[in-house]
């Protein structure tokens, strides 16, 4: 499994050339006292890209970000953002990107406006208040202070703020966490937007669904490391088989577990302290086409490969063992199933 | 031309900064109470407990007319005329501090010889009686009548209020925005954009510098008008002495606030710094007053520094070039400050 990625980093045909790319980095290490928070990481982004960094809390996406903005200083390794070095062109670099960080709360007691006049003041050049607020769609929140503004609404106003240097190179970080779905879909059409206007994109989340829906590439990354890098239809169809069958089943109560080893989740107290009902997951994954199975509480989860052969013999093989499906359903991988199979884990268990 | 330059000043960064940090102080309704109605307050409350009253005029007692009459000839009296019982008795509550009894042809006066005022109407009634039955003066006197303003505990404890004032509105209006800042990430967004760091301070620093003009015409101007408080110095070395004590305590405030992640934490640390100064500085009474061997730090504390140099400046008229030793604490508390909490100021 291991070497997924690596196959993903050589094989890998959407890889700028060099000389077109808005961000190159080599090598990059960062510790914090005893924690390795980015452990060798190499990257490059190509100009007009839409790119995603995407992994659980504490996989070092933030950090990775922020020695990407200058914030942060590696240990080790190099960055190099539009052909230009932090170390040598930091004045020139902050002219020319724009950054939205995690958490940024702006003063209360200004206006929309105001905010946005702040920091249209510290660039060179750039897009007009006027137009920045526009392209945010905070016109009807111009004059209201930003501490009556909802979390999507300050979500916008931070982008228009990243937005006003009218920048080559955009940093988003995390910017849907903690919005409502409707606010997290009027950030992506505005990400979109930026998208559409050119420019280079370079966001993390740990959302599988905004990488898949905004993101042309995507590295996952995992304990400081990428362990995997490509486009998120790749990603999946490389990573994955192309579908995933779940189901949950109640029935027989087998009392004594040991009378069938290969059973798996053996007997077990759901929520509701039913004994659940055990599956012999070793007959499921006799059935062609089943490539694996796993538990996520008390749900199985199998990937299938030939769904439509499969699933008649799933249905059958459960019937053999006396068990009712209490739940089924299937769905194509997603890069949240990408992630499961790269680490073990969910990513939301972190 | 006016557009262009409105446009100018519309995108200077270090114009942006100072009108944000003087919109955000105004709007926040308490930092306005503190920077303009307390030290009015408290110069309303202390004006009118230590204001120069007219001399008293002490309550006497008398047994018979002709002795009221005679008492009552001083303006310094107010003469009742009663019996010796019931004298006796107003003595005792306090209505009366002298009771004048005619035995004979002679007078006996009874008073409590250790109560100031009733000494003061013993010497009173006797000069009013002695007169009334017609002693002259041997020498003739004349008194003339002097109210000095400056000498009034009005006049030394005003500098000691624009003194703490300038200290309080320095260091909280630095500390608390800075640490507040730090701990929203918002100084850390200022770092991600171009924005030159040294204007992030200097738009405090002058957004600072127009509150205080504010703040000092306002408090001055009421001493003034209110308690006719003296400006005997040169008007432009007091606020060029302002301004230096405000730069001082931005700087301290700069210190304290450069490091600090929360506002407990900075808070506590403002007043660890404060606290000395309130107690030693001699706001509301002479620093001198400490002992001798406590007296070099009391001297060399930023805020005894700062009023020494303003009441020298508004009561006695010292200019600034004789105040080479206050000036020099001043300046030295200004530079070391600043200069350190530059090299260790956190964005983060």
């Amino acid at each position: 499994m291991g070497n997924v990625g690596d196959h993903a980093l050589a094989e890998n045909s959407h890889a700028p050339d060099g000389a077109g790319a808005a961000l190159r980095i080599r090598g990059l290490k960062k510790a914090f006292a005893d924690v390795q928070a980015v452990d060798g990481i190499d990257l490059e982004v190509a100009k007009g890209e839409c790119f995603g960094l995407l992994g659980p809390n504490g996989a070092g996406k933030t950090t990775t970000i922020e020695i990407c903005e200058g914030l942060t200083e590696p240990d080790e390794g190099t960055v190099e953002l539009l052909r230009l070095k932090w170390r040598t062109d930091a004045d020139e670099l902050r002219q020319r990107i724009g950054i939205q960080l995690q958490e940024t709360q702006f003063p209360d007691k200004l206006t929309v406006e105001e905010t946005l006049r702040l920091f249209r003041s510290f660039y060179r050049r750039g897009i007009t208040v006027d137009e920045s607020i526009k392209l945010a769609q905070l016109e009807e929140k111009r004059r209201s202070r930003v501490g009556g503004l909802s979390g999507g609404q300050k979500q916008r106003l931070a982008m228009a703020t990243a937005l006003v240097g009218d920048p080559e190179l955009l940093f988003l970080d995390e910017p849907t966490t903690g919005l409502d779905p409707q606010a997290r879909r009027h950030l992506w059409d505005l990400v979109e937007e930026m998208k559409q206007a050119g420019r280079t994109i370079i966001l993390t989340t740990h959302y599988m669904d905004e990488a898949e829906q905004l993101c042309d590439r995507v590295a996952i990354m995992d304990h400081g490391k990428v362990i995997a890098l490509d486009t998120p239809k790749e990603l999946i169809a490389t990573v994955c088989s192309e579908d995933i069958v779940e189901f949950a089943v109640s029935g027989r109560a087998t009392a004594d577990p040991s009378t069938s080893p290969a059973a798996a989740g053996s007997a077990q107290d759901d929520r509701e302290g039913r004994r659940l009902a055990v599956v012999d997951v070793e007959a499921l994954k006799k059935i062609p086409g089943v490539q694996s199975h796993r538990m996520d509480e008390s749900l199985h989860q199998l990937s299938v490969s030939e769904l439509h052969t499969a699933v008649p013999r799933i249905f059958a093989a459960l019937e053999a063992q006396g068990l009712h499906l209490s739940e089924f359903r299937t769905h194509s991988a997603t890069l949240e199933d990408v992630f499961v199979r790269l680490t073990g884990r969910n990513l939301r268990d972190e | 031309m006016s557009s262009s330059r409105k446009m100018s000043f519309e995108y200077s960064s270090l114009f942006q900064l100072t009108v944000t940090r003087m919109k955000l102080t105004l709007r926040e309704p308490e930092a306005i109470f503190w920077i303009f109605g307390f030290p009015i307050l408290l110069a309303i409350g202390l004006g009118i407990a230590f204001r120069n009253r007219p001399a008293d005029v002490l309550p006497v007692g008398a047994t018979t007319e002709q002795l009221t009459q005679a008492l009552a000839a001083d303006k310094g009296l107010k003469a009742t005329e009663m019996d010796e019982s019931a004298g006796t008795h107003a003595l005792a509550v306090g209505t009366i501090v002298l009771l004048a009894e005619q035995r004979g042809e002679g007078v006996v006066y009874r008073y409590d010889n250790t109560n100031p005022d009733a000494r003061t109407a013993r010497m009173l009634a006797d000069r009013a009686i002695e007169v009334a039955a017609g002693r002259k003066d041997v020498v003739t006197a004349e008194n003339e009548l002097v109210h000095e303003t400056g000498s009034r505990y009005i006049d030394f404890v005003v500098p000691g209020l624009l003194g703490m004032n300038l200290m309080g509105s320095a260091m909280w209006g630095l500390g608390f925005s800075i640490v507040d800042g730090r701990q929203k990430k918002l100084l850390k967004r200022m770092v991600a954009s171009p924005m030159p760091k040294w204007q992030f301070l200097a738009g405090y620093l002058l957004s600072r510098l127009v509150m205080l003009a504010i703040e000092v015409v306002v408090f001055l101007g009421f001493a003034k008008l209110v308690f006719g408080v003296p400006f005997r110095g040169p008007l432009w070395e007091l606020a060029l002495l302002c301004v230096l004590v405000s730069l001082v305590f931005a700087a301290l405030g700069l210190l304290v606030a450069s490091r600090a992640k929360t506002m407990e934490a900075v808070s506590g640390l403002m007043n660890l710094v404060m606290m000395p100064m309130w107690i030693l500085s001699g706001i509301f009474f002479s620093a001198s007053r400490f002992p001798a061997i406590i007296q070099p730090l009391v001297h060399a504390l930023p805020l005894t520094a700062a009023i020494d140099a303003i009441r020298g400046n508004m009561l006695q008229g010292v200019q600034l070039g004789q105040l080479t030793l206050q000036m020099g604490i001043l300046l030295a508390w200004f530079v070391v400050p600043f200069a350190v909490s530059l090299r260790i100021f956190r964005w983060r």
